[in-house]
């Protein structure tokens, strides 16, 4: 996320409906007896269902969904690849598309020749391509290779050069999707980078991604699709957590129901450092406290509270609860609000990003209330292991 | 450029459709092509660069076809048969033949497929789509420029020297091809999409369109032979309004020797005038029609 203030609306979808057929005749034989067996082999798909959104100009959006929500059709449908049966799509400034990295790519080509026809793909001119060449294979890191048919390239180098050319493009609108997870980590950092530098340009940004960590970082505003249809709108935190809801399969009125009748409920998640200041990036073997609210809209006179922080792929790292540690928390009156400090005394995880969990128990009730991601947090430090887990290591011969 | 650089700039930009299939006026798709004509030129010699790559002879094998082709129909057609009896020169009259009636198959054939072989981009990035046939019917220029240099090559050898007057025939024959393939092309190239059957079925057609026009015989010997089974007249008229027979009657005007004004029919010029109009007219109609389907190509293939 960057500060800087949206610009014009550069994205308009005003009722936009795609079905597809999906036609199992291919043949000639297969459509003349299909001819006359009515319309056995088709079966529609509503891919979109009456999508209305806008984007302004210098946000980044992130579009969430389950597989075959409609995201990426969705993400087609602004790159005009795909037709609306119904609606409207309505688009200003030039748009480059990283659909599927090296779609343009021909393996019997020279990477230099590559370049030329991906960058002339994506609409850059000849010139501009000369001017931007030395940056294009500089970014890959591929200069001793480009003159080789990419055919030889590893996948690494030919997805690098790939995403390197898509982002010296100038576009106004990026067409994203799943594309940032490429190559090694030291890569992934310069990609992500260059993303940044994107966002400050004021250029606009389209993600469809699965990594939450990613949207979570980069994304202003995110559109949770369901069944072709926009089911959530918001900014990250909370289309991560609509998505979630999406995915255990609740719906967002159950969850909202519920909420209003449970007595106790988490409210905020707060990361801080050994001096007690809020943070969000902690070196590693640092102390972290979490500080978890709670609020009471009835007397709850036993609970527990508990934290679970995760990786980016869902997976625990670490958790624990006021239970766990024996501590005995006093009763809270109606409407009463209070915090509970969990310390961690020295931070000891991989380098990376974490999300980090609450959950507060009504013991009386038996009943939960989950903050999911209630907070991110940035863990740096030695580059020397890879993993969840930090720890001294060292190597010599035996 | 700076963000509020930006933000004026868009901010002046109107909104525009995108993937509609009114968006664009028949111009405004045309202007769009030629926006894009760099690519155009680079997908073109990329066809060329990749088709003969890794292998030792490389461009000579586009001459070698034709080469083995011309002598075996000169052999076999003109000395073994006879067809040669009646055409002077005839090596040069067949590769003549051959050169205009290759450029209209290597364009045809090439441009069917060209949608379902880029499918890969057509499927991940919004381009013009007219471009991939486009692309096809310009590689097969270039093969038919190579050919053009053997063929003039061949004129200059054997000092047979054409007609200067019937050099006017050469770029209307050329261009009459080109209406043709083009407005074949990109009808072919989007149904074969939604029927692989097409490209296919293209092949077949190409055969017979070149025996059905007078390449490996003349014209002269196929009006013979309607009289002969009593065709009525407008067999024959068929027969020589078909576009490609016209536009190897007229290149053969235009480069071989050996004709006569026995060896052509009559009113060439007003012909192929005649057929160029309802070319480009079918050209206008295939671009109306390429375009109604190419708003579902992406998910069809």
């Amino acid at each position: 996320m960057v500060d800087i203030q949206p610009g014009p609306e550069v994205v308009r979808l005003h009722d936009v409906s795609k079905t597809f057929v999906v036609r199992t005749d291919n043949t000639l034989k297969d459509r003349v007896v299909g001819f006359f067996k009515a319309r056995r082999h088709r079966r529609t798909h509503t891919a979109l269902d009456g999508v209305s959104l806008s984007i302004h100009a210098g946000t980044t959006v992130g579009l969430l969904g389950a597989n075959g929500s409609g995201k990426s059709t969705l993400l087609k449908m602004i790159g005009g690849i795909l037709a609306p049966d119904r609606g409207e799509v309505l688009v200003r400034g030039r748009i480059a598309a990283l659909l599927e990295l090296g779609a343009g790519f021909h393996p019997e080509l020279s990477g230099r020749e590559n370049v030329y026809l991906n960058a002339a793909l994506l609409g850059l001119s000849r010139a501009e391509t000369d001017a931007r060449f030395d940056e294009i294979v500089a970014f890959a890191g591929i200069e001793e290779f480009i003159d080789n048919e990419v055919k030889f390239y590893s996948s690494g180098m030919y997805m690098r050069l790939a995403f390197a050319v898509a982002v010296h493009t100038d576009p106004d609108i990026l067409l994203v999707d799943e594309v940032l997870a490429v190559g090694d980590e030291a890569f992934q950092r310069k990609c992500m980078d260059k993303i940044r530098s994107f966002q400050q340009e004021g250029r606009t940004i389209i993600i469809v991604s699965h990594a939450s960590g990613q949207i979570a970082e980069l994304c202003d505003s995110t559109y949770v699709m369901k069944d072709g249809s926009v089911e959530f709108e918001g900014d990250a935190q909370a289309g991560l957590s609509a998505l979630r809801d999406i995915l255990e399969g609740r719906r967002a009125g159950e969850s909202a129901e519920i909420e209003t009748t449970r007595r106790l409920r988490v409210t905020s998640v707060e990361a801080l450092d050994g001096q007690g200041r809020p943070t969000d990036r902690f070196v590693q073997g640092d102390p972290m406290t979490l500080r978890l609210g709670v609020t009471s809209s009835g007397p709850v006179t036993e609970w527990t509270i508990g934290f679970g922080i995760d990786s980016p792929s869902g997976q625990m790292v670490l958790g624990s609860s006021s239970d766990r540690l024996k501590l005995d928390l006093d009763a809270l009156a109606e409407g009463e609000s209070r915090h509970v400090d969990f310390e961690i005394k020295e931070l000891h995880f991989g380098v990376g990003e974490y999300f980090v969990n609450a959950r507060a128990t009504d013991l009386d009730g038996s009943e939960s209330d989950v903050l999911w991601q209630g907070a991110l947090i940035h863990v740096v430090g030695s580059e020397s292991s890879l993993g969840v887990v930090d720890a001294d290591i060292s190597a010599r011969p035996a | 450029m700076t963000v509020e650089d930006r933000y004026a700039r868009l901010a002046a930009l109107p909104m525009r459709p995108v993937g509609g299939r009114r968006t664009l006026s028949p111009f405004g798709r045309v202007r769009e092509v030629v926006e894009h004509r760099e690519l155009l030129w680079l997908l073109t010699r990329r066809d060329l660069q990749v088709r003969y790559r890794g292998s030792a002879l490389g461009f000579l094998w586009t001459l070698i076809r034709p080469l083995v082709m011309l002598l075996t129909y000169y052999l076999i057609l003109g000395e073994v048969l006879g067809a040669a009896k009646g055409v002077t020169n005839f090596g040069i009259y067949v590769f003549a033949g051959l050169t205009i009636y290759m450029l209209f198959s290597e364009s045809v054939g090439a441009a069917s497929g060209s949608i379902v072989s880029n499918g890969g981009l057509v499927k991940k990035i919004y381009l013009p789509r007219e471009i991939f046939p486009l692309a096809s019917v310009g590689g097969a220029l270039f093969l038919f420029g190579m050919q053009m240099v053997v063929l003039v090559g061949a004129i200059l050898l054997f000092r047979v020297w054409p007609d200067p007057f019937g050099l006017v025939y050469l770029l209307p024959s050329i261009a009459l091809v080109l209406v043709y393939s083009l407005a074949l092309g990109l009808i072919l190239s989007a149904l074969n999409v939604y029927l692989r059957d097409i490209q296919y079925l293209t092949e077949i057609l190409l055969t017979l369109m070149m025996w059905g026009s007078p390449i490996v015989y003349s014209w002269q010997m196929a009006a013979d032979v309607m009289q002969r089974f009593h065709l009525p007249a407008w067999a024959l008229e068929v027969y020589t309004n078909n576009p490609l027979t016209l536009a190897v009657l007229g290149f053969h005007r235009a480069l071989w020797s050996g004709g006569t004004a026995a060896d052509f029919p009559h009113d060439l010029a007003l012909r192929m005038g005649i057929a160029g109009v309802v070319g480009l007219a079918l050209l206008v109609g295939a671009h109306a029609l390429f375009q109604r389907m190419q708003g579902n190509l992406a998910q069809e293939l």
